[in-house]
């Protein structure tokens, strides 16, 4: 075909050659350049560094100031160190983690206990802590070491904060109207009826997030199921269309009339208020739920485990994710981070922190419990006399798994609870596919 | 330069008279506009209510007491002077280079006769089409790859440098530029440059000191709409950006969301006091923008 | 090209004086050629290196089985697995695809016919049009984190505008309830667009001469025969520029569900799925290029033919 351009003239034409030519010296420019920054490259390390670099992910205002306090503490007892404290708003700081960890990360870093740590230490992008370990091993419970093991059998986390997941409640409401804490399933079915009898939301229930309801298939899995079972099935060692699976899902099927409607469009933040404002009577989920509460009626926030429903397991197993740090791979200055650690992992930054965030506990088993409310030391001793201790769905198993085969099964469980088989063959695919 | 907008007005009519097809088309075009605003509207309201008051009265209630402590919170918690500047530093270099850079292409192809200027076109048309997220993992090895001297980037890599972001903004919006300014300037009659080649002046001059300022209209246009894109993008920082100090504003803005505790009133504010510059720099912009698009469009 | 020439004359002076006077000949001299090599050389090369590369290099990542950590060297090539997975396995990607089809039509009938509309109603001598015009694009230049938590202040189920007003005795559940919610948030989206695309048409408008319309009229033709017949064909380039946004708008399509629920339930975009798989904790690079590749290919297979034509045309006429 024929190209012209509207005008008369015939314009002037230039080869293509020359055009080519340009451009490649321009890129070969480029390309130089970039090689010989490259040679130059990596050697800031050099020198004694007074700076500590810190990645953040506690970005809310008032956790921010708290944990931003338990450095400066540090910095004043360190002997001359100064720490750079990088901020990034939760739900970012995980979608970039990946890339983070390989790009230039924060010396000593924010992270999750148990397989979401392992799943990056395996990969070689975080720091060995063992040797930190043997200084500062005396301060944690087995649970907690367990925890900050790498599946090769070294350390790579330290632990700094606790929270349990139970069914909350507020004590005036039960009080007002009788009820009593159930200490099984059928107890709690029968609350739970007569709840709706009186005019409450029994359960109190979000899914918009997509991760909320991970916390209830995980209570209903290992009081069915127990302990080892969690940690298998979620590992990729057990079928998702195993029977004792789907008998997880017709237990939840059975509560799910319990639950508050149109969860998948309500975040939990909002299902927490029908709770604060009296709506509801319960709400499975995190301590945190208590940050929905103002300052004058967190008091009246209690909790109970989930009831027991197989009395093989009872109640033995308490969810109850832990917050900690690891070590950047090749930090930039590695004793400056681990003295940092090391402050972290003593109970005076994590009793400071805390007094911001009063809905955890701290990891720290000599912390003086002298100055916890009433609900956290319930949840201390929840912690301590469990005989298992698991994170959560999604701290548990691959992250790939969680946010999609996971998520999104639950999801399509809770939109039509008729069609558990279908779901779980999903999940069970996409298992296989993920733990191969 | 607005001078230069001046159409071929429609012949003025004496004042009509009120009739009542007149009168139905204001009622419905009041009505439209009340329809548009009224999500705004209704986030506004939120954002003067406190949180005390709407989390125990929801949030479709009277309100016990208008306030801006949300705002002056937002300001200050969100730390939003300094997210602003990241912002700045961000936008305005994009801005502007996309604009020079787009506007030479669009010179180039629509003065000369090239065999490629189609594809060429194209490339960058078809370029600026593709999801941004088509590109996102090989861009981030790249950036990983080139390195740079530290006076250029603090990170001595394209990763984690504003200057990474401005570049990748720069590569994509080249593609919607440089097709709206080379059908702009295909508009502008071909005997004008060719007379001053005739005089002897180079390609630059006909670019810089001929074409480019009778694309001032459209420039403007671009640069209004250019500077709403590239200030209101959310993911190329996400994803180039590690430092939560060198964001910008708009994904800056997530920090005021809460983790465990969300106050919407606050982030209502928030979203509002962001979304402010953009509203001020269309409404001051707004004649440009209406009118290079009216040249601009004339003829393809 | 007759209605612009005198504008062209208008600003030509304005310019600043020529710095140099020397003659030249017609043909390109040496310099000029150098010129114009790097004006295109320069931005051509910025905009391959940092978009078309990196676009192949998704087309090579997309046969491949990585995690998206370590180097090259831990890529594991499968060839064509991940495609094989999405069609016959990937739950969410036909809803996906359907979910993008529909937005796509959405995008091009409604916020289109209703800016033309408003724009045909506004283009006239008319009391507080400029009101009526800034009141209307307004939510274009917002930014979508603010246009997903409005509407979200608008659909939540419990004490929601829109249920509040409606006052139904059962909520409806506009983002939660999977087979309303697509459509629920396509009217957030088509909120934002329709006043952009009533802007385009407004320009366009403004610029049909109007000697064309009474011509039209004088020859007896009605108000929407003069407007079908006459206006809306003279519009083709902002038809053309309404068309390439409203396609863009509908293939990127993705913060505002991604703001609002990350995109499940319901609210699937393949946008979504390429950010599920790529970024994020455990990423899925192969899948998500691959996903990536298809709605590459989908674009491309919508936009060469088109542009192709309208270039093309162009240098015919």
């Amino acid at each position: 075909m024929v190209l012209h351009t509207p005008g008369s003239t015939p314009l002037p034409h230039f080869g293509r050659r020359t055009m080519l030519r340009v451009m490649l010296a321009g890129a070969g420019v480029a390309a130089t350049g970039g090689l010989l920054s490259a040679c130059g490259g990596g050697s800031s390390t050099g020198g004694e560094s007074k700076v500590v670099t810190f990645g953040n992910n506690l970005s809310d205002q008032v956790p921010k100031d708290a944990i931003t306090a338990a450095v400066k503490a540090f910095e004043a007892q360190s002997g001359g160190l100064s720490v750079t404290i990088n901020t990034k708003q939760h739900e970012q700081y995980q979608e970039q983690i990946n890339n983070y960890l390989q790009g230039k990360p924060d010396d000593v870093l924010a992270w999750f206990a148990g397989y979401r740590m392992r799943f990056f230490a395996d990969q070689g992008l975080t720091g060995d802590l063992t040797d930190l370990w043997g200084k500062i091993g005396g301060n944690y419970s087995d649970a907690l070491k367990q925890a900050s093991t790498g599946t090769d059998g070294k350390q790579y986390f330290v632990p700094f904060t606790q929270y349990a997941w139970g069914m909350f409640y507020r004590k005036s409401v039960w009080q007002e109207k009788g009820y009593a804490v159930p200490k099984t399933l059928d107890e709690l079915v029968a609350l739970a009826t007569k709840m709706k009898a009186d005019g409450l939301i029994p359960i109190a229930f979000a899914q918009k997030q997509g991760w909320p309801g991970m916390g209830t298939f995980d209570q209903l899995n290992f009081r069915t199921n127990g302990y080892q079972f969690h940690v298998d099935l979620l590992a990729g060692k057990e079928d998702w269309q195993d029977k004792r699976v789907k008998d997880v899902f017709d237990t939840w099927k059975r509560l799910l009339p319990f639950h508050q409607e149109n969860a998948l469009g309500r975040e939990w933040q909002e299902a927490a208020q029908t709770l604060q404002q009296k709506k509801s009577g319960m709400y499975l989920l995190g301590a945190f739920v208590g940050q929905q509460f103002p300052d004058a009626e967190k008091e009246d926030l209690d909790f109970f485990p989930f009831p027991e429903i197989n009395p093989t397991h009872g109640t033995d197993t308490v969810e109850a994710p832990i917050d900690g740090y690891m070590l950047a791979k090749k930090p930039s200055n590695s004793d400056g981070a681990l003295k940092l650690m090391e402050y972290l992992s003593s109970a005076e930054p994590q009793l400071a922190y805390l007094k911001a965030d009063p809905t955890a506990v701290a990891t720290n088993q000599k912390a003086d419990q002298a100055g916890y409310s009433p609900l956290q030391k319930k949840v201390a001793d929840t912690i301590k006399n469990a005989k298992h201790i698991t994170q959560f769905l999604d701290r548990d198993t691959d992250p790939g798994f969680a946010s999609e085969a996971a998520t999104n099964g639950l999801i399509e469980f809770i939109k039509d609870p008729n069609n558990i088989d279908s779901v779980l063959k999903g999940m069970a695919d996409q298992a296989k596919n993920i733990f191969k | 330069m607005t001078a230069t907008l001046e159409r071929p007005s429609v012949p003025v009519k004496k004042t009509r008279p009120t009739t009542p097809a007149r009168v139905a088309l204001h009622v419905f075009l009041i009505l439209t506009c009340l329809m548009t605003l009224a999500p705004l509207l209704w986030a506004v309201y939120a954002s003067l209510r406190t949180y005390d008051d709407t989390s125990v009265n929801g949030y479709f209630s009277i309100a016990k007491s208008l306030t801006f402590e949300n705002f002056a919170k937002a300001w200050e918690i969100g730390d939003l002077p300094h997210f602003y500047w990241n912002t700045f530093l961000i936008t305005v270099p994009a801005l502007l280079i996309t604009l020079v850079l787009s506007s030479m292409v669009a010179f180039a192809v629509s003065r000369f006769s090239f065999k490629f200027n189609i594809g060429l076109l194209m490339l960058f048309t078809a370029g600026n089409l593709l999801p941004q997220q088509v590109i996102v993992t090989p861009l981030w090895r790249l950036y990983r790859l080139i390195e740079l001297p530290a006076w250029m980037s603090e990170s001595e890599s394209l990763i984690d440098s504003p200057l990474g972001v401005i570049l990748i903004h720069i590569a994509f919006q080249m593609g919607f530029c440089t097709f709206v300014l080379s059908n702009y300037m295909k508009t502008i009659p071909y005997e004008l440059t060719e007379a001053a080649r005739v005089d002897g002046a180079s390609v630059f001059r006909q670019y810089w000191q001929l074409t480019l300022p009778l694309c001032r209209p459209v420039l403007a246009a671009l640069a209004t709409l250019e500077f709403t894109w590239i200030y209101n993008d959310f993911l190329w920082a996400l994803v180039l950006i590690q430092d939560g100090d060198k964001m910008p504003v708009t994904s800056a803005l997530q920090n005021l969301k809460g983790t465990f505790f969300t106050d919407n009133n606050l982030i209502a504010a928030g979203s509002l006091l962001v979304a402010l510059p953009t509203l001020v720099v269309f409404f001051v912009l707004q004649r440009q923008f209406v009118g290079g698009l009216t040249l601009g469009s004339t003829k393809g | 090209m007759t209605a612009l020439q005198e504008k062209p004359k208008a600003v030509a002076p304005s310019g600043p004086p020529p710095r140099r006077r020397g003659k030249r000949a017609t043909a390109l001299a040496g310099t000029d050629k150098l010129v114009l090599a790097l004006m295109l050389g320069i931005p051509t090369f910025v905009h391959l290196l940092f978009v078309w590369i990196p676009t192949l290099g998704s087309v090579a990542l997309s046969f491949s089985r990585w995690n998206g950590i370590g180097g090259f060297e831990d890529i594991e090539w499968i060839g064509v697995g991940n495609y094989v997975e999405i069609f016959t396995e990937y739950p969410r990607f036909w809803p996906a695809v359907q979910h993008n089809l529909i937005w796509l039509l959405f995008l091009l009938i409604v916020p289109t016919s209703a800016g033309l509309l408003l724009a045909v109603l506004l283009d006239r001598e008319l009391r507080f049009s400029r009101i009526y015009q800034s009141a209307l694009y307004m939510p274009m230049v917002l930014s979508l984190a603010l246009v997903g938590f409005i509407w979200q202040l608008i659909y939540t189920p419990d004490g929601g505008l829109l249920n509040s007003v409606l006052g139904l005795d059962k909520p409806v559940d506009w983002i939660g309830d999977s087979d309303i919610n697509l459509y629920a948030v396509m009217v957030a989206a088509a909120w934002r667009h329709t006043g952009y695309i009533m802007l385009l048409y407004l320009a366009g408008l403004k610029s049909v001469d109007p000697a064309l319309k009474e011509a039209a009229s004088l020859d007896g033709a009605s108000a929407s025969q003069t407007f079908f017949r006459v206006t809306f064909p003279v519009m083709k380039p902002v038809n053309i520029v309404v068309a390439v946004v409203t396609v863009i708008e509908a293939l990127r399509a993705f913060d505002i569900v991604y703001v609002i629920n990350k995109g499940r339930n319901g609210l699937e975009l393949l946008s979504v799925l390429v950010t599920d798989n790529i970024i994020g904790e455990a990423s899925r690079i192969g899948r998500g290029s691959a996903v990536a590749v298809i709605l590459l290919t989908i674009s491309l297979g919508v936009i060469i033919p088109y542009l192709y034509q309208t270039f093309s045309k162009e240098n015919r006429s």
